[in-house]
Protein backbone atom coordinates (compact mmCIF):
# COMPACT_ATOMS: atom_id res chain seq x y z
CA UNK A 1 0.00 0.00 0.00
CA UNK A 2 1.54 3.21 -0.78
CA UNK A 3 -0.44 5.33 1.00
CA UNK A 4 1.15 3.39 4.14
CA UNK A 5 4.58 4.11 3.60
CA UNK A 6 3.78 7.63 3.80
CA UNK A 7 4.98 9.66 7.25
CA UNK A 8 1.61 11.14 7.41
CA UNK A 9 0.87 12.82 10.86
CA UNK A 10 -1.69 12.32 14.11
CA UNK A 11 -3.72 10.67 13.55
CA UNK A 12 -3.14 8.92 10.33
CA UNK A 13 0.59 7.70 11.39
CA UNK A 14 0.07 4.47 11.14
CA UNK A 15 -0.92 1.75 8.74
CA UNK A 16 -4.99 0.88 9.40
CA UNK A 17 -6.18 4.57 10.13
CA UNK A 18 -3.96 5.17 7.03
CA UNK A 19 -5.93 2.69 4.99
CA UNK A 20 -8.68 3.71 6.82
CA UNK A 21 -8.12 7.42 5.13
CA UNK A 22 -7.82 5.95 1.98
CA UNK A 23 -10.87 4.36 1.92
CA UNK A 24 -13.13 7.05 3.50
CA UNK A 25 -11.38 9.47 1.04
CA UNK A 26 -12.93 7.61 -2.03
CA UNK A 27 -15.99 7.03 -0.41
CA UNK A 28 -16.28 10.70 0.46
CA UNK A 29 -15.43 11.59 -2.89
CA UNK A 30 -17.08 9.29 -4.94
CA UNK A 31 -20.62 9.32 -2.42
CA UNK A 32 -21.66 12.42 -3.08
CA UNK A 33 -20.95 12.33 -6.95
CA UNK A 34 -23.82 10.26 -7.77
CA UNK A 35 -25.60 11.53 -4.88
CA UNK A 36 -26.44 14.97 -6.48
CA UNK A 37 -28.10 13.54 -9.17
CA UNK A 38 -30.16 11.29 -6.83
CA UNK A 39 -31.09 14.62 -4.86
CA UNK A 40 -32.22 16.30 -7.78
CA UNK A 41 -34.38 13.67 -9.27
CA UNK A 42 -35.83 13.45 -5.44
CA UNK A 43 -35.04 10.02 -5.12
CA UNK A 44 -32.90 10.55 -1.61
CA UNK A 45 -33.58 7.42 0.00
CA UNK A 46 -32.58 5.19 -3.24
CA UNK A 47 -29.46 5.12 -1.60
CA UNK A 48 -30.91 3.54 1.87
CA UNK A 49 -33.04 1.02 0.01
CA UNK A 50 -30.09 -0.57 -1.96
CA UNK A 51 -28.26 -0.29 1.06
CA UNK A 52 -30.96 -3.20 2.15
CA UNK A 53 -30.91 -5.11 -1.22
CA UNK A 54 -26.73 -4.85 -0.10
CA UNK A 55 -27.29 -6.52 3.33
CA UNK A 56 -29.21 -9.31 1.42
CA UNK A 57 -26.01 -10.09 -1.03
CA UNK A 58 -23.76 -9.72 2.25
CA UNK A 59 -25.88 -12.62 3.76
CA UNK A 60 -26.15 -14.48 0.37
CA UNK A 61 -22.49 -14.34 0.48
CA UNK A 62 -21.62 -15.40 3.97
CA UNK A 63 -24.26 -18.56 3.34
CA UNK A 64 -22.38 -19.25 -0.06
CA UNK A 65 -19.12 -19.14 1.32
CA UNK A 66 -18.25 -16.29 -1.56
CA UNK A 67 -16.83 -12.82 -0.10
CA UNK A 68 -19.83 -11.22 0.57
CA UNK A 69 -18.11 -7.78 -1.65
CA UNK A 70 -19.27 -9.24 -4.71
CA UNK A 71 -22.77 -10.66 -3.77
CA UNK A 72 -23.84 -7.73 -2.12
CA UNK A 73 -22.41 -6.00 -5.57
CA UNK A 74 -24.62 -7.88 -7.54
CA UNK A 75 -27.90 -7.80 -5.11
CA UNK A 76 -27.77 -4.16 -5.06
CA UNK A 77 -27.20 -3.38 -9.10
CA UNK A 78 -30.25 -5.93 -9.53
CA UNK A 79 -32.13 -3.97 -7.06
CA UNK A 80 -31.17 -0.32 -8.07
CA UNK A 81 -32.37 -1.78 -11.65
CA UNK A 82 -35.26 -2.94 -11.14
CA UNK A 83 -36.17 -0.13 -8.55
CA UNK A 84 -35.71 1.89 -11.45
CA UNK A 85 -37.65 -0.63 -14.12
CA UNK A 86 -39.86 0.06 -11.55
CA UNK A 87 -40.59 3.59 -11.16
CA UNK A 88 -39.37 4.18 -15.17
CA UNK A 89 -42.21 2.07 -16.36
CA UNK A 90 -44.81 3.64 -13.53
CA UNK A 91 -45.87 0.46 -12.45
CA UNK A 92 -45.20 1.63 -9.06
CA UNK A 93 -44.34 5.58 -7.63
CA UNK A 94 -40.97 6.54 -6.58
CA UNK A 95 -41.41 6.11 -3.02
CA UNK A 96 -43.49 2.68 -3.29
CA UNK A 97 -41.08 1.01 -5.25
CA UNK A 98 -37.68 2.64 -2.54
CA UNK A 99 -40.49 0.70 -0.20
CA UNK A 100 -40.56 -2.55 -2.11
CA UNK A 101 -37.00 -3.05 -2.00
CA UNK A 102 -36.26 -1.66 1.48
CA UNK A 103 -38.55 -4.26 3.51
CA UNK A 104 -37.49 -6.99 0.31
CA UNK A 105 -33.86 -6.25 0.60
CA UNK A 106 -34.37 -6.10 4.77
CA UNK A 107 -36.52 -9.77 4.86
CA UNK A 108 -34.13 -11.25 2.87
CA UNK A 109 -31.20 -10.58 4.62
CA UNK A 110 -32.37 -11.85 7.74
CA UNK A 111 -33.81 -14.82 6.56
CA UNK A 112 -30.57 -15.53 4.81
CA UNK A 113 -28.56 -14.47 7.61
CA UNK A 114 -30.80 -16.80 9.53
CA UNK A 115 -29.96 -20.16 7.19
CA UNK A 116 -26.11 -18.99 7.56
CA UNK A 117 -26.45 -19.06 11.28
CA UNK A 118 -23.97 -15.90 11.04
CA UNK A 119 -25.75 -13.09 12.22
CA UNK A 120 -22.59 -12.44 14.22
CA UNK A 121 -19.69 -9.51 14.33
CA UNK A 122 -18.90 -10.49 11.06
CA UNK A 123 -22.37 -9.63 9.75
CA UNK A 124 -22.53 -6.02 12.10
CA UNK A 125 -19.21 -4.82 10.07
CA UNK A 126 -21.31 -4.75 6.81
CA UNK A 127 -24.11 -3.16 8.49
CA UNK A 128 -22.58 -0.30 10.52
CA UNK A 129 -18.99 -0.26 8.85
CA UNK A 130 -15.80 -1.06 9.98
CA UNK A 131 -13.33 1.06 8.34
CA UNK A 132 -10.97 0.39 10.95
CA UNK A 133 -10.30 -3.08 10.19
CA UNK A 134 -10.16 -2.42 6.11
CA UNK A 135 -7.15 -4.29 4.35
CA UNK A 136 -4.96 -4.11 1.74
CA UNK A 137 -7.70 -5.68 -0.31
CA UNK A 138 -10.57 -3.96 0.65
CA UNK A 139 -9.15 -0.36 -0.07
CA UNK A 140 -7.97 -1.74 -3.05
CA UNK A 141 -11.38 -2.84 -4.53
CA UNK A 142 -12.99 0.37 -3.09
CA UNK A 143 -10.29 2.30 -5.12
CA UNK A 144 -11.31 0.67 -8.33
CA UNK A 145 -15.16 0.95 -7.50
CA UNK A 146 -14.27 4.88 -6.60
CA UNK A 147 -12.25 4.94 -10.06
CA UNK A 148 -15.10 3.49 -12.06
CA UNK A 149 -17.80 6.01 -10.75
CA UNK A 150 -15.34 9.57 -11.29
CA UNK A 151 -14.71 8.23 -14.88
CA UNK A 152 -18.95 7.76 -15.42
CA UNK A 153 -19.84 10.86 -13.68
CA UNK A 154 -16.99 12.70 -15.68
CA UNK A 155 -18.33 11.81 -19.22
CA UNK A 156 -21.79 11.09 -18.65
CA UNK A 157 -22.48 14.63 -16.25
CA UNK A 158 -23.95 16.78 -18.69
CA UNK A 159 -26.32 14.20 -20.14
CA UNK A 160 -27.41 13.00 -16.35
CA UNK A 161 -27.97 17.01 -15.55
CA UNK A 162 -30.31 17.27 -18.77
CA UNK A 163 -32.38 14.41 -17.68
CA UNK A 164 -32.70 15.81 -14.00
CA UNK A 165 -33.38 19.32 -15.70
CA UNK A 166 -36.29 17.47 -17.53
CA UNK A 167 -36.26 14.00 -18.61
CA UNK A 168 -39.43 14.59 -21.52
CA UNK A 169 -36.81 17.32 -23.27
CA UNK A 170 -33.98 14.91 -22.59
CA UNK A 171 -35.46 12.23 -24.89
CA UNK A 172 -36.57 14.76 -27.40
CA UNK A 173 -33.08 15.68 -27.92
CA UNK A 174 -32.48 12.01 -28.51
CA UNK A 175 -30.42 11.31 -25.12
CA UNK A 176 -30.57 7.99 -24.49
CA UNK A 177 -32.50 8.14 -20.85
CA UNK A 178 -33.39 4.75 -20.33
CA UNK A 179 -29.63 3.47 -20.57
CA UNK A 180 -28.50 6.74 -18.57
CA UNK A 181 -31.27 6.02 -15.77
CA UNK A 182 -30.12 2.56 -15.63
CA UNK A 183 -26.43 3.47 -15.91
CA UNK A 184 -27.33 5.93 -12.51
CA UNK A 185 -28.51 3.38 -10.59
CA UNK A 186 -26.29 0.84 -11.44
CA UNK A 187 -23.62 3.30 -10.02
CA UNK A 188 -25.95 4.00 -7.32
CA UNK A 189 -25.47 0.43 -6.31
CA UNK A 190 -21.80 0.34 -6.63
CA UNK A 191 -21.18 3.51 -4.47
CA UNK A 192 -23.32 1.63 -1.87
CA UNK A 193 -21.20 -1.79 -2.12
CA UNK A 194 -17.40 0.89 -2.24
CA UNK A 195 -18.89 2.13 0.80
CA UNK A 196 -20.38 -0.55 2.74
CA UNK A 197 -17.44 -1.54 4.54
CA UNK A 198 -16.24 1.93 5.43
CA UNK A 199 -19.80 3.42 7.31
CA UNK A 200 -21.88 0.43 6.88
CA UNK A 201 -24.82 -0.45 4.62
CA UNK A 202 -27.25 1.53 7.19
CA UNK A 203 -25.46 4.80 6.95
CA UNK A 204 -23.53 4.87 3.14
CA UNK A 205 -26.48 6.56 1.52
CA UNK A 206 -26.14 9.09 3.96
CA UNK A 207 -22.86 10.17 2.41
CA UNK A 208 -24.51 10.62 -0.80
CA UNK A 209 -27.17 13.13 0.52
CA UNK A 210 -26.16 15.34 3.60
CA UNK A 211 -22.78 16.72 1.41
CA UNK A 212 -25.37 16.99 -1.53
CA UNK A 213 -27.93 18.84 0.55
CA UNK A 214 -25.12 21.23 2.33
CA UNK A 215 -23.00 22.16 -1.12
CA UNK A 216 -26.31 22.90 -3.06
CA UNK A 217 -27.49 25.57 -0.28
CA UNK A 218 -23.92 26.84 -1.15
CA UNK A 219 -23.45 27.06 -4.79
CA UNK A 220 -24.59 28.52 -7.87
CA UNK A 221 -23.33 26.26 -10.71
CA UNK A 222 -24.40 22.33 -10.75
CA UNK A 223 -20.41 21.49 -11.20
CA UNK A 224 -19.71 23.94 -8.38
CA UNK A 225 -22.45 21.52 -6.18
CA UNK A 226 -20.43 18.19 -8.26
CA UNK A 227 -17.08 19.82 -6.54
CA UNK A 228 -18.46 21.52 -3.27
CA UNK A 229 -19.93 18.29 -2.24
CA UNK A 230 -17.37 15.82 -2.94
CA UNK A 231 -15.12 18.34 -1.17
CA UNK A 232 -17.51 18.36 2.32
CA UNK A 233 -17.47 15.00 2.17
CA UNK A 234 -14.01 14.12 1.73
CA UNK A 235 -13.44 16.62 4.48
CA UNK A 236 -16.11 14.60 6.76
CA UNK A 237 -14.02 11.07 5.95
CA UNK A 238 -11.05 13.11 7.66
CA UNK A 239 -12.36 14.91 10.89
CA UNK A 240 -14.94 11.69 11.52
CA UNK A 241 -11.47 10.04 11.75
CA UNK A 242 -9.74 11.83 13.56
CA UNK A 243 -13.11 12.09 15.85
CA UNK A 244 -13.41 8.76 16.27
CA UNK A 245 -9.26 8.13 17.37
CA UNK A 246 -9.38 11.06 20.00
CA UNK A 247 -12.49 10.16 21.46
CA UNK A 248 -12.31 6.13 20.75
CA UNK A 249 -15.88 6.38 18.82
CA UNK A 250 -17.65 4.73 16.23
CA UNK A 251 -15.67 6.02 12.89
CA UNK A 252 -18.58 5.03 10.89
CA UNK A 253 -21.18 6.85 12.60
CA UNK A 254 -18.83 9.66 13.41
CA UNK A 255 -18.05 10.52 9.78
CA UNK A 256 -21.89 10.61 8.93
CA UNK A 257 -22.29 12.51 11.69
CA UNK A 258 -19.64 15.20 10.62
CA UNK A 259 -21.28 15.04 7.50
CA UNK A 260 -25.04 15.93 9.30
CA UNK A 261 -23.27 19.03 11.14
CA UNK A 262 -21.78 20.38 7.86
CA UNK A 263 -25.52 20.20 6.25
CA UNK A 264 -26.80 21.97 9.54
CA UNK A 265 -24.14 24.83 9.69
CA UNK A 266 -24.65 25.28 5.84
CA UNK A 267 -28.37 25.69 6.44
CA UNK A 268 -27.85 27.81 9.34
CA UNK A 269 -25.70 30.51 7.25
CA UNK A 270 -27.26 30.34 3.86
CA UNK A 271 -30.85 30.96 5.88
CA UNK A 272 -29.04 34.52 7.38
CA UNK A 273 -30.28 37.73 5.69
CA UNK A 274 -28.07 38.93 3.00
CA UNK A 275 -28.00 42.66 1.81
CA UNK A 276 -28.34 41.46 -2.30
CA UNK A 277 -32.30 41.42 -3.60
CA UNK A 278 -32.70 38.01 -5.36
CA UNK A 279 -33.83 38.43 -9.05
CA UNK A 280 -37.35 37.88 -8.06
CA UNK A 281 -37.97 41.69 -8.97
CA UNK A 282 -35.89 41.74 -11.99
CA UNK A 283 -38.56 41.21 -14.92
CA UNK A 284 -36.32 42.36 -17.70
CA UNK B 1 -31.31 23.95 -43.32
CA UNK B 2 -29.96 26.24 -41.40
CA UNK B 3 -30.18 29.77 -41.11
CA UNK B 4 -27.40 32.23 -42.53
CA UNK B 5 -28.24 34.72 -44.67
CA UNK B 6 -31.70 37.22 -45.51
CA UNK B 7 -34.10 37.36 -48.29
CA UNK B 8 -36.94 39.07 -48.74
CA UNK B 9 -39.81 37.11 -49.59
CA UNK B 10 -42.89 38.26 -51.60
CA UNK B 11 -44.69 39.46 -48.25
CA UNK B 12 -42.02 41.40 -47.27
CA UNK B 13 -41.03 38.87 -44.02
CA UNK B 14 -37.24 37.50 -44.53
CA UNK B 15 -36.39 34.01 -44.58
CA UNK B 16 -32.99 32.51 -44.79
CA UNK B 17 -32.27 28.99 -45.73
CA UNK B 18 -29.03 27.88 -45.39
CA UNK B 19 -26.49 29.43 -47.76
CA UNK B 20 -29.02 29.37 -50.46
CA UNK B 21 -31.47 32.22 -50.41
CA UNK B 22 -35.04 31.15 -50.84
CA UNK B 23 -38.12 33.10 -51.44
CA UNK B 24 -40.92 33.01 -48.41
CA UNK B 25 -42.77 31.52 -50.92
CA UNK B 26 -40.69 28.51 -51.74
CA UNK B 27 -39.81 27.67 -47.78
CA UNK B 28 -43.34 27.52 -46.95
CA UNK B 29 -43.47 25.00 -48.94
CA UNK B 30 -41.24 22.33 -47.38
CA UNK B 31 -43.19 20.42 -44.82
CA UNK B 32 -41.60 20.28 -41.34
CA UNK B 33 -44.52 18.55 -39.43
CA UNK B 34 -47.17 15.86 -41.21
CA UNK B 35 -49.67 15.09 -38.76
CA UNK B 36 -52.29 12.59 -40.99
CA UNK B 37 -55.28 11.08 -40.12
CA UNK B 38 -53.81 10.32 -36.26
CA UNK B 39 -55.91 8.88 -33.48
CA UNK B 40 -54.87 8.10 -30.23
CA UNK B 41 -56.56 6.21 -27.19
CA UNK B 42 -55.74 6.54 -23.86
CA UNK B 43 -57.04 2.93 -21.44
CA UNK B 44 -60.08 2.88 -23.78
CA UNK B 45 -61.04 6.68 -24.15
CA UNK B 46 -60.67 7.97 -27.75
CA UNK B 47 -58.24 11.55 -26.91
CA UNK B 48 -57.59 12.02 -30.88
CA UNK B 49 -59.51 11.30 -33.98
CA UNK B 50 -58.34 11.33 -37.41
CA UNK B 51 -56.45 14.59 -36.89
CA UNK B 52 -54.60 16.09 -39.74
CA UNK B 53 -52.60 19.57 -40.00
CA UNK B 54 -49.15 20.22 -41.82
CA UNK B 55 -46.81 22.83 -40.49
CA UNK B 56 -44.40 24.43 -42.99
CA UNK B 57 -41.14 26.01 -42.42
CA UNK B 58 -40.86 29.64 -41.61
CA UNK B 59 -44.69 29.13 -40.71
CA UNK B 60 -46.02 30.32 -36.81
CA UNK B 61 -49.10 28.14 -36.07
CA UNK B 62 -50.28 28.07 -32.83
CA UNK B 63 -52.67 24.71 -31.44
CA UNK B 64 -55.19 25.75 -28.54
CA UNK B 65 -58.49 24.25 -27.23
CA UNK B 66 -59.72 23.96 -23.52
CA UNK B 67 -58.58 21.47 -20.79
CA UNK B 68 -59.41 17.88 -22.15
CA UNK B 69 -59.34 18.87 -25.84
CA UNK B 70 -56.01 16.75 -26.71
CA UNK B 71 -53.83 19.45 -26.98
CA UNK B 72 -50.48 17.91 -25.00
CA UNK B 73 -51.46 14.32 -26.38
CA UNK B 74 -51.08 15.80 -29.94
CA UNK B 75 -48.01 17.25 -28.57
CA UNK B 76 -46.58 14.25 -27.27
CA UNK B 77 -47.39 12.45 -30.17
CA UNK B 78 -45.76 15.14 -32.25
CA UNK B 79 -42.37 14.88 -30.47
CA UNK B 80 -42.20 10.93 -30.90
CA UNK B 81 -43.22 10.31 -26.60
CA UNK B 82 -46.33 8.32 -27.71
CA UNK B 83 -47.15 6.78 -30.98
CA UNK B 84 -50.93 6.86 -32.51
CA UNK B 85 -52.75 3.90 -32.97
CA UNK B 86 -54.09 5.17 -36.24
CA UNK B 87 -52.99 7.25 -38.60
CA UNK B 88 -48.84 8.44 -38.98
CA UNK B 89 -47.04 11.61 -37.99
CA UNK B 90 -43.93 12.52 -39.66
CA UNK B 91 -41.33 15.98 -38.89
CA UNK B 92 -39.15 16.20 -41.75
CA UNK B 93 -40.39 13.73 -43.70
CA UNK B 94 -39.47 11.00 -40.88
CA UNK B 95 -41.31 8.86 -38.25
CA UNK B 96 -40.67 11.53 -34.93
CA UNK B 97 -38.34 8.75 -33.35
CA UNK B 98 -36.08 7.88 -36.56
CA UNK B 99 -35.56 11.56 -37.03
CA UNK B 100 -31.39 11.34 -36.31
CA UNK B 101 -30.49 15.00 -36.31
CA UNK B 102 -32.08 15.90 -32.95
CA UNK B 103 -30.72 19.32 -32.91
CA UNK B 104 -33.52 20.24 -35.35
CA UNK B 105 -36.25 19.73 -32.95
CA UNK B 106 -36.28 22.81 -30.23
CA UNK B 107 -38.99 21.61 -27.59
CA UNK B 108 -39.75 24.09 -24.66
CA UNK B 109 -41.46 22.25 -22.10
CA UNK B 110 -43.56 23.51 -19.17
CA UNK B 111 -41.83 24.90 -15.99
CA UNK B 112 -40.01 21.83 -15.07
CA UNK B 113 -40.57 20.78 -11.35
CA UNK B 114 -37.25 20.69 -10.23
CA UNK B 115 -36.66 24.32 -11.17
CA UNK B 116 -37.15 25.89 -7.76
CA UNK B 117 -34.19 23.81 -5.97
CA UNK B 118 -32.19 23.23 -8.55
CA UNK B 119 -28.18 23.98 -7.74
CA UNK B 120 -27.42 25.17 -11.47
CA UNK B 121 -26.99 28.64 -13.14
CA UNK B 122 -28.93 29.88 -16.31
CA UNK B 123 -25.83 29.44 -18.49
CA UNK B 124 -25.78 25.28 -17.11
CA UNK B 125 -29.37 25.23 -18.13
CA UNK B 126 -29.12 26.41 -21.75
CA UNK B 127 -26.00 24.98 -22.22
CA UNK B 128 -27.90 21.31 -21.91
CA UNK B 129 -29.48 22.50 -25.20
CA UNK B 130 -26.48 21.64 -27.04
CA UNK B 131 -25.90 18.14 -25.99
CA UNK B 132 -28.06 17.37 -29.32
CA UNK B 133 -25.65 19.36 -31.33
CA UNK B 134 -22.58 18.00 -30.50
CA UNK B 135 -23.58 14.33 -28.56
CA UNK B 136 -23.91 13.69 -25.12
CA UNK B 137 -20.83 12.51 -24.63
CA UNK B 138 -18.78 15.43 -26.07
CA UNK B 139 -17.07 18.07 -23.91
CA UNK B 140 -18.23 21.42 -25.02
CA UNK B 141 -16.14 23.73 -27.40
CA UNK B 142 -16.00 27.39 -28.81
CA UNK B 143 -18.86 26.83 -30.94
CA UNK B 144 -20.67 25.44 -27.98
CA UNK B 145 -20.11 28.87 -25.81
CA UNK B 146 -20.66 31.14 -28.31
CA UNK B 147 -24.01 29.19 -29.48
CA UNK B 148 -25.19 29.81 -25.86
CA UNK B 149 -23.73 33.66 -25.65
CA UNK B 150 -26.03 34.39 -28.68
CA UNK B 151 -29.31 32.22 -27.31
CA UNK B 152 -29.07 33.96 -23.98
CA UNK B 153 -28.69 37.35 -25.86
CA UNK B 154 -32.09 36.28 -28.34
CA UNK B 155 -33.77 36.24 -25.04
CA UNK B 156 -32.29 38.80 -22.97
CA UNK B 157 -30.78 37.16 -20.31
CA UNK B 158 -27.02 37.45 -21.06
CA UNK B 159 -26.54 39.52 -17.81
CA UNK B 160 -27.93 36.65 -15.50
CA UNK B 161 -26.25 34.28 -17.09
CA UNK B 162 -24.10 33.56 -13.52
CA UNK B 163 -27.65 34.15 -11.97
CA UNK B 164 -28.93 30.33 -10.23
CA UNK B 165 -31.86 29.56 -12.81
CA UNK B 166 -33.78 29.04 -9.35
CA UNK B 167 -33.80 32.47 -8.36
CA UNK B 168 -34.89 33.70 -12.07
CA UNK B 169 -38.76 35.06 -12.09
CA UNK B 170 -41.42 32.68 -13.75
CA UNK B 171 -41.10 34.68 -16.85
CA UNK B 172 -37.05 34.18 -16.78
CA UNK B 173 -36.96 30.72 -16.21
CA UNK B 174 -39.08 30.60 -19.21
CA UNK B 175 -36.77 32.58 -21.30
CA UNK B 176 -33.84 30.70 -20.16
CA UNK B 177 -35.75 27.29 -21.77
CA UNK B 178 -36.70 29.37 -25.02
CA UNK B 179 -32.64 30.20 -25.29
CA UNK B 180 -31.97 26.30 -24.08
CA UNK B 181 -34.47 25.38 -27.34
CA UNK B 182 -32.93 27.97 -29.51
CA UNK B 183 -29.12 27.30 -28.94
CA UNK B 184 -29.16 24.14 -31.60
CA UNK B 185 -30.53 26.45 -34.17
CA UNK B 186 -33.94 24.38 -34.64
CA UNK B 187 -35.59 24.16 -37.48
CA UNK B 188 -38.85 23.09 -36.06
CA UNK B 189 -39.24 24.87 -32.35
CA UNK B 190 -41.77 23.13 -30.26
CA UNK B 191 -43.20 25.35 -26.97
CA UNK B 192 -45.90 23.67 -24.21
CA UNK B 193 -47.89 26.37 -22.45
CA UNK B 194 -44.78 28.52 -22.23
CA UNK B 195 -46.77 31.96 -21.26
CA UNK B 196 -48.08 30.83 -17.94
CA UNK B 197 -47.80 32.61 -14.81
CA UNK B 198 -45.41 35.12 -17.07
CA UNK B 199 -44.95 38.67 -16.70
CA UNK B 200 -45.76 41.25 -19.61
CA UNK B 201 -42.45 42.39 -20.20
CA UNK B 202 -41.46 38.82 -20.65
CA UNK B 203 -44.24 38.22 -22.78
CA UNK B 204 -42.79 40.49 -25.29
CA UNK B 205 -39.51 39.39 -25.22
CA UNK B 206 -40.86 35.95 -26.20
CA UNK B 207 -42.97 37.32 -28.63
CA UNK B 208 -40.13 38.91 -30.34
CA UNK B 209 -37.88 35.75 -30.66
CA UNK B 210 -41.07 33.62 -31.76
CA UNK B 211 -41.14 35.87 -34.67
CA UNK B 212 -37.55 36.55 -35.67
CA UNK B 213 -37.47 32.23 -35.16
CA UNK B 214 -39.90 32.48 -37.81
CA UNK B 215 -38.67 34.76 -39.95
CA UNK B 216 -35.63 32.71 -40.02
CA UNK B 217 -37.53 29.95 -41.34
CA UNK B 218 -37.95 27.96 -38.25
CA UNK B 219 -41.65 26.14 -38.18
CA UNK B 220 -42.84 27.28 -34.67
CA UNK B 221 -45.93 25.25 -33.42
CA UNK B 222 -47.05 27.05 -30.00
CA UNK B 223 -49.22 25.11 -27.59
CA UNK B 224 -51.28 27.59 -25.31
CA UNK B 225 -54.15 28.63 -23.69
CA UNK B 226 -52.90 32.24 -23.73
CA UNK B 227 -52.82 33.22 -26.89
CA UNK B 228 -53.23 36.80 -26.95
CA UNK B 229 -49.37 37.58 -26.55
CA UNK B 230 -48.81 36.59 -29.93
CA UNK B 231 -52.60 36.72 -31.86
CA UNK B 232 -51.27 39.42 -34.25
CA UNK B 233 -48.40 37.04 -35.21
CA UNK B 234 -50.00 33.85 -36.05
CA UNK B 235 -50.10 32.62 -39.46
CA UNK B 236 -52.72 29.66 -38.52
CA UNK B 237 -54.48 28.43 -35.64
CA UNK B 238 -55.45 25.16 -34.80
CA UNK B 239 -58.38 24.68 -32.72
CA UNK B 240 -59.20 21.17 -31.04
CA UNK B 241 -61.94 20.10 -29.13
CA UNK B 242 -62.71 16.58 -28.04
CA UNK B 243 -60.22 15.33 -30.11
CA UNK B 244 -60.74 16.78 -33.37
CA UNK B 245 -59.30 19.71 -35.30
CA UNK B 246 -62.60 22.24 -34.83
CA UNK B 247 -61.43 25.40 -36.47
CA UNK B 248 -57.87 25.35 -38.81
CA UNK B 249 -56.94 28.97 -40.45
CA UNK B 250 -55.77 32.37 -39.79
CA UNK B 251 -56.54 33.96 -36.44
CA UNK B 252 -58.52 36.46 -37.98
CA UNK B 253 -61.03 34.61 -39.00
CA UNK B 254 -62.15 33.06 -35.37
CA UNK B 255 -61.47 36.38 -33.75
CA UNK B 256 -64.00 38.42 -36.42
CA UNK B 257 -66.85 35.70 -34.89
CA UNK B 258 -66.06 37.43 -31.32
CA UNK B 259 -63.66 35.07 -30.16
CA UNK B 260 -61.11 36.26 -28.42
CA UNK B 261 -57.24 34.60 -28.25
CA UNK B 262 -56.48 35.73 -24.58
CA UNK B 263 -57.31 33.15 -21.58
CA UNK B 264 -60.21 30.96 -22.85
CA UNK B 265 -61.69 31.04 -19.64
CA UNK B 266 -64.89 31.59 -21.34
CA UNK B 267 -65.81 32.71 -24.77
CA UNK B 268 -64.14 29.92 -26.30
CA UNK B 269 -65.73 26.90 -24.77
CA UNK B 270 -68.86 29.30 -25.73
CA UNK B 271 -68.40 29.40 -29.28
CA UNK B 272 -66.99 25.86 -29.50
CA UNK B 273 -71.12 24.66 -28.41
CA UNK B 274 -72.42 27.48 -31.16
CA UNK B 275 -70.13 25.03 -33.44
CA UNK B 276 -72.59 22.64 -33.46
Amino acid sequence: MILAALPLPWPFEREFMQLALAAGLVVGICAPLIGTFMVQKRLSLMGDGIGHVAFAGVAAGLLAGVWPIWTALVAAVVGAVAIEWLRSRGRASGDLALAVLFYSGIAGGVVLTGLAGSLDAGTLTYLFGSILTVDDSDALTVAVLGAVIVAAVVVCRRALFAIVLDEEAARVAGLPVDALNLGLAALTAVTIVAGMRIVGVLLVAALMVLPVGAAQRLTRSFAATLLTASLIGAASAIVGLTAARQWALAPGGTIVLVAAACFLVSATVTSLPTRSPTAAADTR
Amino acid sequence: MTSAAAASGADGRSVALATVLIPKSEVAAITVVDVDAVSFVYRDTPVLDCVSFEVSAGEFVALTGPNGSGKSTLLRLILGLLVPIGGSVSLFGDPPRRVRDRWRIGYVPQRPASADELPATVQDVVATGRLARRGWWRRPGPADAAAVDDALDTVGLAELRTRRFAELSGGQQQRALIAKALVTSPELLVLDEPTTGVDVASQRRFRDTLVAARDRGTAVLLVSHELGAVAGDLDRLLLLRRGKIAFDGPPADLTATGVSLGVHATDLPIWLEGLE
